[in-house]
């Protein structure tokens, strides 16, 4: 089931207005807007060739879509799958719709179909690349909305289940475009034929989990019973028919047959105007407003969680989503200049020690050599003065030494004087 | 399998076509109608004014209930301004209506910066509606719009024209939101006054160049009322939520001595006209304006500020995911060159240090160099002083033994010259 986002209530004052205010007449000042403005529509019509797609086109929007001057893509030899668009202005009571016809002529045709989605997908993706990119402009403009809306999928009527193909096809498709099943050519079925056919076809989409568009439930439950009884009668068999016939004197829409007529517009024929109904005249507005809300969001965050993801590792959590690209930028750069912040605080940690570890080393050195230098002054010091004392010592040797030779010199004389006098004397005989 | 490789064939005419029936889209408008009431609306109401000059007492009276409101001061120190959000309900439309007054407005001496916190606030609207935008996973249709779509100025019905303070005020926020002009207090001006006092308003903004917002004249459903209207700015509104008795109804009206004055009365005031223009007519035209004119200005100023352009130098245009990822490689690139930068500086410091150190390792060197050097020489100096001393010594040495030796045979000559003298004597 394709995921409905949820509205947020937050709670505010209430307050009652006493009296006339006005705004109420706010939902007719929308109306004249829209109408003004007109509206879009994309269709797209997925299925192989004979199903019947042109014609239904022509019946559901009563108009020659596809006519001689115009042939539909049947009518046309293509080789490969090729994906082509009609645009065409319809009005309507004053309504006016530019709606774009998308076809896909060839497909499922080819023996070999491998990939014969991929022109389908790459068209989608490729509208809502155009979209995002004008929806990104500096100088924004309006915006045409070219995405494709609705996929309408034929399912040949064989009674018996889904081919391969289909479900391959809308397991692809589902997370891109509203996918709507629907049974062509049903006036091959029996009603009892065609029971069994949509319950074995709702049983296998099932089992595949494929997201086909859900109608949404309102708050009218007149509404929701109406609801609930198409979403039984899903998928929709329809016929289509180009051919107005007249049956009980009535101009109708159908297909003649030996047999009898098969009415487009009979509801106990087939299920067209529960499909005309759905389509265009209630759930148009829904189909473009899931198309807008959830599948091309959808797109742009993964082209934009691609963009930012690039170079950077794929491990971020959830919550980088909640942020634009540019947000995101702004936070790694944050994030950059606190790493180099730190890294800087480590290397300036790591310069400091360094730094201080040399000086330290630098004034141990120099504390050892003074300390060296200290100790050699103190001895020679030492020895300084030991040579001092030793001087002294000697001098006062000497000193005394010669001061005692003094006094024996003195001696000497006098002795040798006294006997100089003896001998004058005559002393000595 | 890149997008623009599909082959698409396109018929290029967009062809008109004639339905053969009721096929049934006109009911789209209805459709989109339904979905908007489920959803409900919003409407942002700024009243920028004087403090007492009735900004809380028209709301009131404009929707017909009672707000929260203080009465503010007059002593506020800068402009201050209040949000409150309410939800209305009439007949099956929801309306999320917040008002924001200016409180503080006009109060201060110096008026200058008094613009600032309403463009601020302003500003901060449309930023938090971009942000939402811009983000990888959003919910726009989801998100509580607050920015504002409609401004109005209450001017003092004191002065002959407006105040210099008006001027700056609506010149400054005109680029930025739907600005309706209206003159407070109406019941203090006469009916010859009034006229005159706007038309000279009128000619004033005109001359100044101020844009104030004109009610649209291109759909025809309302064109006339639009264009009649027009001609009627600035309306001149009284408020009241006091009811007196006229005849058998209740009416609002404020009472004078002199007679009462309806507030709902034509020939009164203008406050019907505000009233039909504001939420009758042109509400969605007000919110369309804010969202397609002003809040894609400010969007584009922002997305051009922050360096993004549609087309590059060769007018090649960009496309989103090319605009991003020119800008993520532009900013890896200089978060490279910080680091390598920062990188740079620590080499160089680190080689600046180490040569500082070499230096002062260098220098202790020499130092020691030099004092081993002094240290040598002291040494030498006391070998030669010990070589003397030892020489000295060793010829006071030589000295004194040869003194010795001398007196030893002076002695001996001595000892043996009485023994010859006593020989001498004896014969």
């Amino acid at each position: 089931m394709i995921e409905r986002p949820e509205t947020a209530v937050p709670s505010i004052a209430q307050r009652n207005l006493e009296g006339y205010v006005g705004f109420a007449n706010l939902p007719n000042q929308v109306y004249r807007k829209s109408v003004k403005r007109g509206f879009e529509f994309t269709l797209m019509v997925v299925g192989e060739s004979g199903l019947g797609k042109s014609t239904l086109i022509n019946s559901l929007f009563l108009t020659d879509l596809y006519s001689k001057d115009y042939p539909g893509p049947s009518q046309r030899i293509k080789k490969t799958v090729q994906v082509e668009q009609s645009k065409v202005l319809i009005k309507e009571g004053g309504v006016q719709l530019t709606l774009t016809i998308v076809d896909t002529p060839g497909f499922g045709d080819a023996v070999d179909n491998s990939n014969c989605w991929q022109p389908v997908i790459n068209y989608i993706d490729s509208k809502c690349e155009d979209f995002l990119n004008a929806e990104s402009r500096v100088n924004r403009r309006s915006m045409p909305d070219n995405r494709v809306h609705c996929c309408l999928y034929f399912i040949a009527p064989s009674g018996h289940g889904l081919k391969p193909l289909d479900i391959e096809f809308m397991k692809r498709l589902h997370d891109k475009v509203n996918v709507i099943p629907l049974i062509a050519k049903a006036d091959t079925l029996t009603p009892e034929e065609c029971q069994l056919f949509k319950k074995q076809i709702m049983k296998e989409i099932q089992e595949h989990k494929i997201k086909i568009y859900e109608f949404p439930d309102t708050e009218d439950d007149e509404d929701n019973k109406l609801i609930r009884k198409i979403k039984e009668k899903m998928p929709l068999a329809v016929v289509g028919s180009n051919v107005v016939i007249e049956v009980n004197g009535k101009k109708v829409r159908g297909r003649q047959y030996p047999w009898g007529v098969a009415e487009v517009e009979n509801g106990e024929h087939c299920d067209f105007t529960v499909l005309r109904n759905m389509l265009i005249r209630t759930h148009m507005q829904d189909l473009k407003d899931v198309t807008n809300n959830v599948h091309y969001e959808n797109y742009r965050s993964k082209k934009l969680a691609a963009v930012t993801c690039n170079g950077v590792d794929n491990t971020k959590t959830k919550g980088q989503l909640t942020k634009s690209p540019l947000a995101q930028m702004e936070e790694e750069r944050r994030e950059h200049v606190m790493k180099m912040k730190k890294m800087e605080a480590e290397m300036e940690q790591v310069f400091e020690m360094k730094v201080k570890e040399k000086k330290q080393k630098l004034k141990d050195s120099e504390a050892e050599l003074e300390r060296r230098h200290e100790q050699m002054k103190r001895n020679l010091e030492a020895q300084y003065k030991e040579l001092e004392e030793k001087r002294r010592v000697y001098e006062d040797e000497k000193a005394n030494w010669e001061a005692q030779q003094r006094i024996l010199e003195q001696q000497k004389l006098d002795a040798s004087k006294t006997m100089e006098k003896n001998k004058k004397k005559g002393k000595i005989f | 399998m890149a997008a623009n490789e599909v082959d698409v064939f396109a018929h290029e005419e967009k062809r008109n076509l004639e339905l053969g029936g009721h096929v049934g889209f006109d009911s789209l408008p209805d459709q989109l109608v339904s979905k908007s009431v489920a959803q409900g609306f919003c409407f942002n109401i700024l009243c920028v004014g004087e403090t007492g000059i009735g900004k809380s007492t028209l709301m009131n009276t404009l929707f017909n209930t009672t707000f929260e409101n203080e009465e503010a001061s007059h002593y506020q120190s800068e402009v201050q301004l209040r949000p409150q959000t309410y939800d209305l309900q009439e007949s099956n439309v929801n309306l999320k209506l917040t008002t924001v007054h200016t409180v503080g407005f006009g109060d201060q001496i110096n008026k200058e910066e008094s613009y600032k916190p309403i463009l601020e606030y302003i500003d901060a609207q449309f930023e938090r509606f971009l942000e939402e935008e811009l983000k990888i996973k959003r919910s726009l249709f989801n998100c509580h719009d607050t920015r504002i779509h409609i401004c109005l100025y209450f001017i003092a019905p004191t002065g002959h024209s407006l105040k210099s303070l008006d001027l700056v005020t609506m010149k400054k926020l005109d680029s930025k939101v739907n600005i309706i002009p209206i003159i407070a207090k109406a019941d203090t001006v006469s009916k010859s006054e009034l006229d005159k006092l706007k038309i000279k308003i009128m000619s004033e903004l005109v001359s100044n160049g101020v844009q104030i917002y004109q009610f649209p004249t291109e759909d025809e459903a309302v064109a006339e009322i639009n264009t009649s209207m027009n001609t009627h700015l600035p309306f001149a509104v009284i408020g009241s939520v006091e009811e007196i008795k006229m005849g058998n109804k209740m009416v609002k009206a404020r009472l004078y001595p002199w007679g009462s004055v309806q507030v709902e009365n034509e020939n009164h005031c203008d406050f019907v006209k505000l009233r039909e223009m504001l939420l009758r007519v042109n509400m969605e035209d007000l919110r369309e304006q804010t969202h397609t004119r002003h809040y894609e200005l400010y969007r584009r100023c922002k997305l051009e500020e922050m360096g993004f352009k549609d087309t590059g130098p060769d007018s090649h245009s960009f496309s989103l995911q090319e605009t991003y990822e020119a800008k993520r490689k532009e900013f890896l690139v200089d978060l490279q060159r910080k680091e390598d930068e920062m990188r740079q500086m620590f080499v160089n410091k680190v080689k600046e240090t180490e040569a500082e150190l070499k230096e002062k390792e260098k220098e202790l060197h020499e130092r020691f160099e030099q004092l081993k050097r002094m240290h040598q020489e002291e040494k030498k100096n006391l070998e030669e002083k010990r070589r003397e001393l030892e020489e000295e010594m060793n010829a006071f040495n030589r000295r004194r033994v040869a003194a010795e030796t001398l007196m030893g045979q002076a002695l001996q000559g001595c000892s043996q010259q009485p023994f010859k003298k006593d020989k001498d004597k004896k014969k």
